[in-house]
């Protein structure tokens, strides 16, 4: 009688504990080469140090996919890549799980902006002021990005309003700190906007961010804003000689949260703890020009490796992160004006 | 027994009626049934989708199921000044729902399309409103944001009611509403919409004329050349026709690059001392849009032209006619059809050039689709993204219909 009820106890903790063990971590990036490159450096050697398996997903962003997701109580996910306005949005709307980071190491274990409640920054890369050292000598600035008159040519920069008023502010003298600052008045605003004007009839306006290394590389124009990693590959790949400054260039992180309620937030948060290894984030820069974001992952890096590191702290300490708060705020307006300012 | 024989003819007479019935039913029904795959993949992958996303750019949804009491309590205000205390103890009690509830987020975003901020207006409020507060509610709302104190803001959560909006189709038109509800024009830095309809129509007209100039001689050359002549040349407007959009488009990035072909060939020829910018600009825009269309127009052009008989040019010259007067007189009136088709088939494709435009193109090169994609990607307005393709779709069907009426629908041959 006591075995069988023992037994038949057993049965329905099997049963309700099966839907939980039934399905193995799954891990969700971007695709592409970069999830490759994941892959290599953190998924397969995770999986092989602690003999938890993984299945893996990538996804295109986008807050209402986790949305709809959340809301269905379908949710398979339980550790996803998200970019920092998905992270601010979704930790807002209480889509992921707020992080123990006494298990991952504790928060002094990463640069401080990687940490967030419901994220930790897994890369950081820059959009930076790039240009060819074939046809122009020295590392210019944006205040020489802006002056046509000493250095003529066009310059390239991404079709859209994000990023090219802080790139004008900067241009014009304001301190990478006081950006944002100015931005949310509204002379700073017009301020940023007399500064394009000035350089508009000298731009070339990219849209993928591909065409940003191809328009540099076919001498369309003498400089441009990129990604940091888009130059870096040129050079690799199609021995380009594109030179990247650092200074003034604005970054973003991306960040690894947890799905709120997820079956598997125990091996997530191991998976954590070994992405937190700074000798492990270290494999991935020669793959892909993304800094790893715990203290240390840039310790023991080649020089030209180092160089080309977001997280390298000569690199960062000269870069002014995004804005996301101003951008959420205002992107729907700021896009408007600069639609119009364009279309004029 | 005629009795029975008058049943049985009757009879006869109905099983053949029947029969006749069906023998002219038949093919109809079978033809219908043969169709009605085709009918319901065009309906559902097609009509639908489209249906449904113009819809959005009427449909106003978001807000009104967020907060029912605080529209209950605005109902009858009349915009000028702030609404009464009910109004902000009613928004107090549907933010505390929304956040328990989740449903926040949408109807937030939705408002911060009409007014910047105000995302983070409900959201931050929502948060700070979700304890219990002493005192009247108007006095802690006006505490958790200043923003509530504003007409404005009031005037955006009225605006996005629902269930049905003008809002999108104004803000497409550059006009809004302001707290009382009057129609006025948006700010002169906001304002962007008419400057691009008129120029995606102006791009269009420009390509349409080129592409008829430059395909009208071609056509001709293909109706009248010797039959293997004629088929080569053929060939040749198709194979561009054959290959991709974006290859074709992708070409042409090639040829104008600074360091490309052409500016190569204008600096050996001496025409220009250093390579001249060619791309980016409404110059590579055009001359890449006449390339990709130029087979629309010289085909129904080659199919009028090819079915004038010759005897009607020789005719025209043994009566005495000059060639300039026999062309214009006799060939050209016979080529208008050609002329209507071809130039509708290009007018309208043109109108939704997306790609050409964003990779040839400057910032004053964009036409309406690149915003349509824009507000449906990069803002995630979908409400404007709908209107605007409705107003183009509208615009079109004006077009079209008015050629109907000039021309007639009747004399468009295309084969």
């Amino acid at each position: 009688m006591r075995r069988s009820f023992l037994a038949a106890a057993a049965a329905a903790l099997w049963l309700a504990a099966a839907p939980a063990s039934a399905r193995d971590l799954t891990i969700v990036s971007w695709g592409g080469a970069y999830q490759d490159a994941q892959r290599e450096v953190y998924f397969r050697p995770f999986s092989q140090a602690t003999g938890i398996r993984f299945v893996e997903d990538s996804w295109d962003g986008g807050i209402g996919v986790l949305r709809t997701r959340m809301q269905s109580g379908n949710n398979t996910w339980d550790l996803v890549q998200v970019e920092s306005e998905e992270l601010l949005l979704g930790c807002e709307e209480g889509l992921f799980e707020k992080l123990d980071f006494a298990r991952i190491g504790g928060r002094d274990h990463y640069v401080p902006e990687a940490v967030h409640d419901c994220g930790i920054g897994t890369i950081l890369y820059n959009f930076v002021l790039a240009w060819d050292r074939a046809k122009f000598q020295g590392t210019p600035t944006w205040a020489d990005f802006w002056n046509v008159e000493r250095f003529p040519g066009k310059r390239g920069l991404r079709r859209g309003v994000k990023m090219n008023l802080e790139y004008a502010l900067l241009a014009d003298g304001v301190p990478a700190n006081q950006v944002y600052a100015t931005l949310r008045t509204e002379a700073g605003i017009d301020r940023a906007f007399r500064m394009l004007d000035r350089l508009k009839p000298h731009i070339v306006w990219w849209q993928s961010s591909a065409q940003a290394p191809q328009i540099l590389g076919a001498g369309e124009v003498l400089m441009t804003s990129a990604p940091n990693g888009r130059i870096t590959n040129a050079n690799r790949t199609e021995r380009r000689n594109f030179g990247i400054q650092w200074a003034g260039s604005l970054y973003t992180i991306d960040s690894w949260v947890i799905m709120k309620g997820s079956p598997n937030a125990e091996q997530a948060y191991r998976f954590l703890a070994f992405a937190a290894n700074p000798q492990v984030q270290a494999r991935l820069i020669p793959l892909i020009p993304y800094g790893g974001t715990a203290k240390g992952a840039n310790d023991g890096l080649p020089p030209d490796l180092l160089e080309v590191s977001p997280t390298n702290p000569a690199n960062l300490s000269v870069s002014l992160m995004i804005d996301d708060q101003f951008w959420l705020d205002n992107l729907d307006r700021l896009s408007q004006r600069f639609n119009a300012w364009l279309a004029r | 027994m005629q009795e029975i024989a008058a049943i049985e003819t009757g009879k006869a007479a109905a099983a053949l009626a029947r029969r006749a019935r069906r023998a002219g039913c038949g093919p109809k029904l079978s033809a219908a049934l043969l169709v009605l795959p085709l009918l319901l993949f065009v309906l559902v992958a097609f009509a639908a989708p489209i249906a449904a996303m113009l819809a959005r750019g009427l449909a106003d949804p978001e807000v009104g199921p967020v907060l029912p009491r605080t529209l209950a309590a605005l109902e009858g205000w009349n915009g000028a000044a702030l609404p009464d205390d009910a109004a902000f103890a009613a928004l107090v009690e549907d933010l505390r729902d929304a956040r328990a509830a989740g449903t926040l987020p949408v109807a937030a975003g939705r408002l911060n399309h009409d007014t910047a901020g105000l995302r983070t207006t409900l959201v931050a409020s929502a948060r700070r409103l979700a304890a219990p507060f002493e005192g009247p509610a108007r006095e802690a709302v006006l505490r958790a944001d200043p923003a509530w104190g504003q007409v404005e803001t009031w005037g955006a959560i009225v605006r996005a009611r629902g269930p049905w909006t003008d809002f999108f189709l104004l803000a497409a038109l550059d006009l809004r509403r302001d707290a009382t509800g009057a129609i006025g024009p948006v700010p002169a830095d906001q304002a962007v919409f008419r400057t691009i309809f008129v120029r995606t129509f102006w791009i269009a007209a420009m390509v349409t004329a080129i592409t008829l100039v430059a395909g009208y001689p071609l056509a001709a050359l293909i109706a009248l050349a010797r039959p293997g002549v004629s088929a080569v040349l053929l060939f040749l407007v198709l194979l561009p026709f054959w290959t991709s959009l974006l290859v074709r488009t992708a070409a042409w990035m090639v040829l104008l690059a600074r360091e490309g072909v052409v500016n190569h060939a204008l600096v050996a020829l001496g025409l220009f001392g250093a390579p001249q910018q060619l791309l980016f600009n409404r110059f590579a825009v055009v001359i890449a849009m006449v390339h990709i269309l130029l087979p629309f127009m010289v085909l129904p052009l080659y199919a009028v032209m090819r079915q004038i008989p010759p005897i009607h040019l020789r005719a025209a010259a043994s009566l005495g006619a000059h060639p300039a007067s026999a062309f214009r007189r006799v060939w050209l009136p016979q080529t208008l059809p050609g002329i209507g088709a071809g130039c509708l088939m290009v007018f309208i494709q043109a109108l939704g050039f997306y790609i050409t435009p964003a990779l040839l193109g400057g910032g004053a090169d964009q036409m309406l689709p690149y915003f349509i994609g824009f507000y449906a990607n990069q803002t995630v307005n979908w409400g404007l993204a709908a209107a605007l393709s409705l107003l183009l779709l509208a615009a079109t069907l004006a077009i079209v219909g008015l050629y109907g009426r000039l021309v007639g629908f009747s004399a468009v041959r295309t084969a």
